[in-house]
């Protein structure tokens, strides 16, 4: 991928592509991005605040780079991955296009009609990832709405369905070398990553609640405390 | 004003055409269909350029978030599909994947409004320019006739952006010259007149040149605009003419709310206040029948044009 600020652009041909599909872990994504080089660290300050090119869900009009796509309203981020995969496909262009996808999004009907798409036109340069924490805002997953035996529904949809420890970075780095691997032979890819929302503060393990809840100054201070490794930046 | 019927045609058909016509001159258009190829006059786009058609099913949320994706690496996509289906099914993925994400996409909408017929309420859809008009960054279009649509559906690819392209089923006369030139935003004064302005679009533009007849033998004198872009609005077109006039009549195929009537009223009322009357339907959905049983039963045929400019005509006093 193309971390450079000054030569981003749009069409992304030659590159890998990123789809962020659950717009709403923009924070994640705009750290990131950040760190990455799009833009200053310092930026991230202006997150939410008005005239900030950090929307509280990630927008192309403000032209941050890095972002090649509108996503929050949850669902449409593969099929908008599938298309550009497409094109890719179309143009000789060897490039893979990744998505990142909450689980509760997978309740979108848009999901399966991509994913349905994605299988039976072949779009095998495609490495969709899913954030498979098992909360969401009203509660768990599988209270809310159970997405099932999940890895047998993207298997029957026909994809290849790898599954992850998404806070081993050894599995990360297996699991991720291995979707590439299986790329351009004829089956779009998926990983199911499984993950702890909160992961390693102890008061936000467990719960759903902190799903859209900011942790408070004093709330903040403690989770940083655990979480030695990322104070740095704060 | 004598206007020559150049023959009779579907603009749908029109639509085909123009993209077919792409397909040979311009590589970069690629065609998305949700399962209506045939009604949407694809076929030859296909046929000729296969690689570059995708079938997307009967699933048009996806198709729409389709072709948003397909213009990263600098595809124009044209997506087709019944005007129902292209809007107020995939209003949501339009707005965020499109509209607000200035995506290049063109929207092409065939079988809107009344004039599908007997498939009934469900399809008719009444709305969509409302819906598509009110999205900031879309181009709203309703071309007049099969030339019309023809040249439209060609322009559209050199205009960076999303547009709405609304067109149709009924064959319905040709007037537009094939050779004419089409210019979004650019409004078309089909006739001069200096009693009233009808302004119209789409298959209401050949139910008002019909109307002018009428409006002659009684004395009036009516000039007609065929608005075929509704957003951006040609408001000098619109200003020149109510100037000269003095009312308007807008007729569209189309609700009353949010349609070409309300743009125009938002332009008169602020620059120009003056008698204006709607040719729409009112606040009801369709229902089955033919497409010219419809237009009458629903007050969009051409004695309604006639019977809003009298009426027009006569608050002027």
């Amino acid at each position: 991928m193309n971390f450079n600020a000054e030569t981003f652009d749009m069409d992304g041909i030659g590159e890998d592509l990123f789809f962020l599909s659950n717009g709403h872990i923009s924070p994640v994504w705009y750290s990131v991005l950040a760190r990455a080089g799009y833009f200053p660290v310092a930026e991230l300050g202006t997150f939410r605040k008005l005239s900030s090119r950090l929307q509280g869900h990630p927008s192309t009009d403000k032209k941050l780079p890095g972002i090649r796509m509108a996503s929050g309203s949850l669902g449409q981020g593969l099929s908008v991955a599938a298309g550009a995969a497409q094109v890719k496909k179309l143009t000789g262009d060897q490039g893979i296009v990744y998505t990142l996808h909450g689980d509760g999004e997978l309740q979108e009907g848009q999901i399966w009609e991509a994913a349905m798409y994605a299988a039976a036109n072949k779009v095998d340069n495609l490495i969709a990832t899913i954030d498979y924490n098992g909360r969401q805002i009203d509660g768990d997953v599988e209270d809310v709405m159970s997405l099932g035996n999940l890895a047998q529904k993207w298997l029957a949809f026909g994809w290849e369905v790898l599954e992850m420890d998404g806070h081993q970075f050894e599995d990360i780095r297996a699991k991720m070398t291995a979707a590439k691997a299986l790329c351009g032979k004829g089956k779009p890819v998926v990983i199911i990553m499984k993950t702890e929302m909160g992961q390693g503060v102890d008061y936000m393990m467990g719960s759903h609640k902190w799903h859209g809840v900011a942790p408070n100054a004093e709330q903040l201070t403690a989770a940083l405390a655990q979480l030695e490794e990322s104070l740095g930046d704060y | 004003m004598e206007f020559e019927i150049l023959g009779n045609k579907d603009t749908r058909s029109g639509f085909g055409e123009g993209l077919a016509e792409l397909g040979r001159t311009n590589p970069d258009v690629v065609a998305l269909c949700a399962d209506l190829t045939g009604s949407l006059k694809m076929d030859a786009f296909q046929k000729e350029n296969p690689d570059r058609f995708f079938q997307a099913g009967i699933a048009e949320a996806n198709m729409i978030g389709l072709a948003a994706g397909m213009t990263i690496g600098g595809k124009i996509p044209y997506t087709g599909t019944f005007a129902n289906f292209s809007t107020g099914r995939v209003y949501d993925q339009i707005r965020q994947s499109v509209a607000y994400s200035q995506k290049n996409v063109k929207i092409c909408a065939s079988h809107a409004g009344l004039t599908l017929g007997e498939d009934g309420a469900t399809h008719q859809i009444l709305e969509d320019i409302g819906m598509m008009r009110m999205l900031p960054n879309m181009t709203v279009i309703v071309p007049a006739d099969f030339n019309q649509t023809k040249q439209a559906t060609i322009a559209i690819a050199e205009h960076k952006g999303p547009v709405y392209l609304r067109f149709g089923r009924p064959v319905m006369p040709i007037f537009v010259k094939p050779d004419a030139k089409f210019v979004i935003g650019k409004a078309d004064v089909l006739a001069e007149g200096t009693d009233v302005t009808i302004i119209a679009c789409g298959h209401l533009v050949w139910k008002s040149i019909e109307a002018l007849a009428i409006l002659k033998e009684k004395g009036i004198s009516a000039e007609l605009i065929n608005m075929h872009t509704i957003k951006p609005l040609d408001v000098q077109a619109i200003l020149a003419s109510a100037g000269k006039t003095g009312c308007v009549v807008t007729a569209e195929e189309h609700m009353m709310n949010g349609g070409l009537g309300e743009a125009v009223s938002q332009v008169l009322s602020r620059e120009l206040p003056c008698p204006q009357e709607y040719v729409a339907v009112n606040d009801s959905f369709g229902e089955s029948g033919t497409p010219m049983e419809l237009m009458t039963k629903y007050g969009i045929d051409t004695q309604d044009v006639v019977n809003a400019a009298m009426k027009a005509v006569a608050r002027k006093a």
